[in-house]
């Protein structure tokens, strides 16, 4: 297995042959996929070198020391965090190589197609049909929603149901769409933030050949489970300074402006910094967990936590500040690239923060799945699970 | 504040884990445990003589030329779980960490290497309610003999040795045998496995130890960082046993355990326990490496109380009539964590000191 010193020297020598002052950025890119040092984890040609995760530190902080340009993961973060593991896993070798390198390099950026107005916390109950037309291409009618970067996206991961007659996690097949395909109609949904931040996603006879299909004709639950889970692992491995988060943003405004200082307000802020301080250090200690190699479920807590802290401290600052919380930053509809969680007014964030408890999963759900996985509590009697979905209620 | 603290467990830490939990099983049972809150015993002194004697438990923070193991608060932490999770009866917090850490900073050789060996057992003199950096009861001293009443000292009734701090500012050590002038007295204690006492000294010779002022709030600092581990074994014990008994327990012909709104409250607390270890690890480590341990302890003491009140008062609840028994081990545990959300200071004297610490300062 590839350890320190290999990635250190491959490191070296990727830095040698194309130094990042005079490579074009994508060059660089390009050449550090090509030499395994993007993911080192993946498997050798698709970026990787079959290394340990946890070595991916080595490579990154001897790239960034030398000033090399990097994919700026953030704007392709469902394309790097949920698209990508789940091609790795289910893909063919040609969809593989097809993919990865451009999702890696940000050449091409990914969106999600999963949630549908009618389908959220029960997504497997999902309605956007495809047919196939008689052994060749699909065709895709439907529609979905809250599809962050969608009018940025030159594909997307798609689950569609192949199959009405049978029971609701049988019938869904996973599939790549293509986002250029002229069935594709992408609107922006507006939130109460004023902004745009996801979109609608109207398909109209959208075609998708087959050999864009991931994984088997059915067995598309089974595959999204790898996406979704993903989904949830990205939140793990952060390493937050003391007052990192949006306790910061209270806590300075608190040290800055005194005169907005009252005695209740500084008893729950003081009581949000602890429980701040104790959510950092839970997710460093699961950090520490998966650098030593034993995982532990705290990470299906994390989210939770960080929902509600988000939520409790940015209502408390749109109250500490007074008169000036009667007022609002920008209603403008704008289309942001990037969501900047904790770089607006208080009042943004006190608006954004709450879908924190609603995307990537409610947090009813989350608290379903930790008492059922974690706890290993017994789950709701099910009416839906052995109903073919076309006979569901909705 | 750049190093994080070591939040994991070691190898050596599980070991240790396990053994004492072999030991507490053989030893401090619920029905045992209870029967014994109502005798004129107190306190489990076979579980302590194995602690200590046998396993070496009692000296875990003292040096080992001194007789002690020579290990850190983080042994010491991984112990006070346990004996949370076992609302334990035995003085290992008042002694082997409270007591012990006066005598630390005092240097006092003799009686340190006693208190390893488990076999004297030593309270310090001082309510159990108080904060690090609380002011302190100080009793009268004429020439070398103590004069005075305190109230609210936990585990006295089982010292061998008080260490009074007296008014001339210096620490005494006062040996509960040796005197008719040293009279204890039992508190009828809310927390039945941890009883107070009140002390009478009425001139009872004093061996002066050093300064009182910097080993009680030594003492009280590492007190309050490391209840909050007994706390984590508290709540853990409170959770794990509730999940287990909502599993097996069936009303309207299922478990109850399989109820929406009962799981979320226990998803809920899991987070809570979560959180509280990540906590009460950074208090320990903080303690043993020195590195930013008041900001450490005031947090993990800020938060632990609510979590290991609200485990016990869930654990109660969801129990429903078996858990408002006597018989039923859960009122133990309610009344330990009850009295800890107050012992060694409260969530919000920790909080107080946090917002000096870390420049969040009251209007």
């Amino acid at each position: 297995m590839t350890g320190t010193a290999e990635l250190e020297r491959r490191t070296a020598e990727l830095l040698a042959a194309h130094p990042p002052a005079t490579t074009d950025r994508l060059d660089f890119l390009k050449a550090r996929f090509d030499a395994g040092l993007a993911w080192v984890h993946y498997p050798e040609g698709l970026g990787g070198l079959g290394a340990p995760r946890s070595l991916q530190v080595v490579v990154d902080t001897a790239l960034e020391a030398a000033g090399a340009p990097d994919n700026d993961a953030r704007r392709n973060g469902i394309g790097l965090g949920m698209a990508a593991p789940t091609i790795l896993k289910y893909g063919t070798e040609e969809q593989k190589r097809r993919y990865l390198r451009p999702l890696w390099i940000g050449e091409e950026v990914w969106c999600q197609l999963f949630s549908e107005p009618g389908a959220g916390s029960d997504l497997a109950a999902l309605g956007t049909r495809a047919v196939r037309e008689d052994g060749g291409d699909w065709v895709v009618n439907g529609q979905k929603v809250w599809t962050s970067g969608a009018h940025n996206s030159r594909w997307a991961i798609l689950i569609a149901r192949t199959d009405p007659t049978v029971p609701k996690h049988a019938g869904i097949t996973y599939f790549i769409c293509d986002m250029t395909d002229p069935g594709v109609d992408v609107r922006p949904l507006r939130q109460i933030t004023g902004e745009a931040e996801f979109n609608e996603v109207f398909l109209t006879d959208v075609r998708i050949p087959d050999a864009r299909r991931l994984g088997g004709i059915g067995d598309g639950w089974r595959v999204a489970q790898t996406t979704l889970n993903n989904e949830r692992v990205a939140i793990g491995g952060m390493r937050l300074p003391r007052e990192g988060g949006m306790i910061g943003k209270a806590a300075t405004t608190w040290r800055e402006r005194p005169e907005l200082r009252t005695h209740d307000l500084h008893q729950r802020l003081l009581k949000l910094w602890v429980e701040s301080e104790a959510a950092r250090l839970t997710a460093e200690r699961l950090r520490q967990q998966l650098v030593a190699g034993q995982p532990g479920p705290e990470g299906a807590g994390m989210k939770l936590a960080f929902a509600r802290l988000n939520q409790e401290i940015s209502g408390l600052e749109v109250e500490l500040r007074g008169e000036e919380g009667l007022l609002y930053d920008d209603w403008t509809m704008r289309r942001p690239e990037l969501v900047d969680f904790t770089g607006r007014d208080a009042g943004y964030r006190y608006l954004r923060s709450k879908g924190n408890s609603i995307e990537g999963g409610t947090t009813e759900v989350l608290l379903n799945i930790v008492a059922e996985r974690v706890l290993g509590l017994p789950s709701e009697p099910r009416t839906d699970k052995d109903v073919a979905w076309k006979d569901l209620a909705r | 504040m750049s190093a994080q603290p070591d939040l994991l467990y070691s190898e050596e830490e599980e070991a240790l884990r396990s053994a004492v939990r072999d030991l507490l099983a053989d030893h401090c049972d619920a029905p045992g445990v209870i029967a014994r809150t109502e005798s004129d015993a107190p306190h489990d002194l076979a579980a302590w003589k194995a602690l200590g004697d046998g396993m070496g438990l009692a000296g875990l923070l003292v040096p080992e030329d001194l007789g002690g193991q020579g290990a850190t608060h983080r042994e010491a932490a991984v112990v006070l779980e346990e004996l949370g999770r076992a609302v334990a009866p035995v003085p290992y917090l008042t002694s082997a960490v409270v007591a012990t850490e006066a005598l630390l900073a005092c240097g006092d050789e003799e009686l340190l290497g006693r208190l390893a060996s488990g076999r004297t057992i030593a309270a310090l003199a001082v309510g159990l309610h108080l904060a690090p950096g609380a002011a302190f009861t100080a009793v009268r001293v004429e020439e070398g003999a103590l004069y005075g009443e305190l109230t609210g000292v936990a585990d006295a009734v089982a010292a061998d040795v008080l260490l009074v701090p007296a008014e001339d500012g210096g620490l005494y050590a006062v040996s509960v045998a040796d005197t008719d002038a040293v009279t204890v007295t039992p508190q009828i204690s809310f927390d039945l496995t941890r009883p107070l006492a009140g002390v009478t000294l009425a001139g009872a010779p004093g061996r002066r130890l050093g300064d009182a002022g910097p080993a009680v709030h030594r003492a009280l600092r590492a007190g309050a960082g490391l209840l909050a581990s007994e706390q984590l074994g508290l709540a853990e014990w409170l959770l794990t046993e509730t999940v287990r008994y909502l599993k097996e327990r069936k009303q309207f012909n299922r478990p109850v355990g399989g109820f929406q709104a009962l799981k979320h409250r226990l998803a809920q607390l899991w987070l809570e326990v979560v959180n509280l270890r990540a906590a009460a690890r950074a208090a320990a480590d903080a303690l043993a490496t020195g590195v930013d341990t008041e900001v450490a302890v005031a947090v993990a003491q800020a938060y632990a109380a609510g979590v290991a009140v609200h485990a016990a008062e869930e654990a109660l609840q969801l129990h429903a009539g078996i858990g408002m028994t006597w018989e039923h081990p859960v009122h133990l545990y309610l009344k330990r964590a009850k009295a800890d959300s107050i012992a060694y200071g409260t969530a919000g004297a920790h909080r107080e000191a946090l917002a000096e610490l870390v420049d969040l300062r009251a209007p």
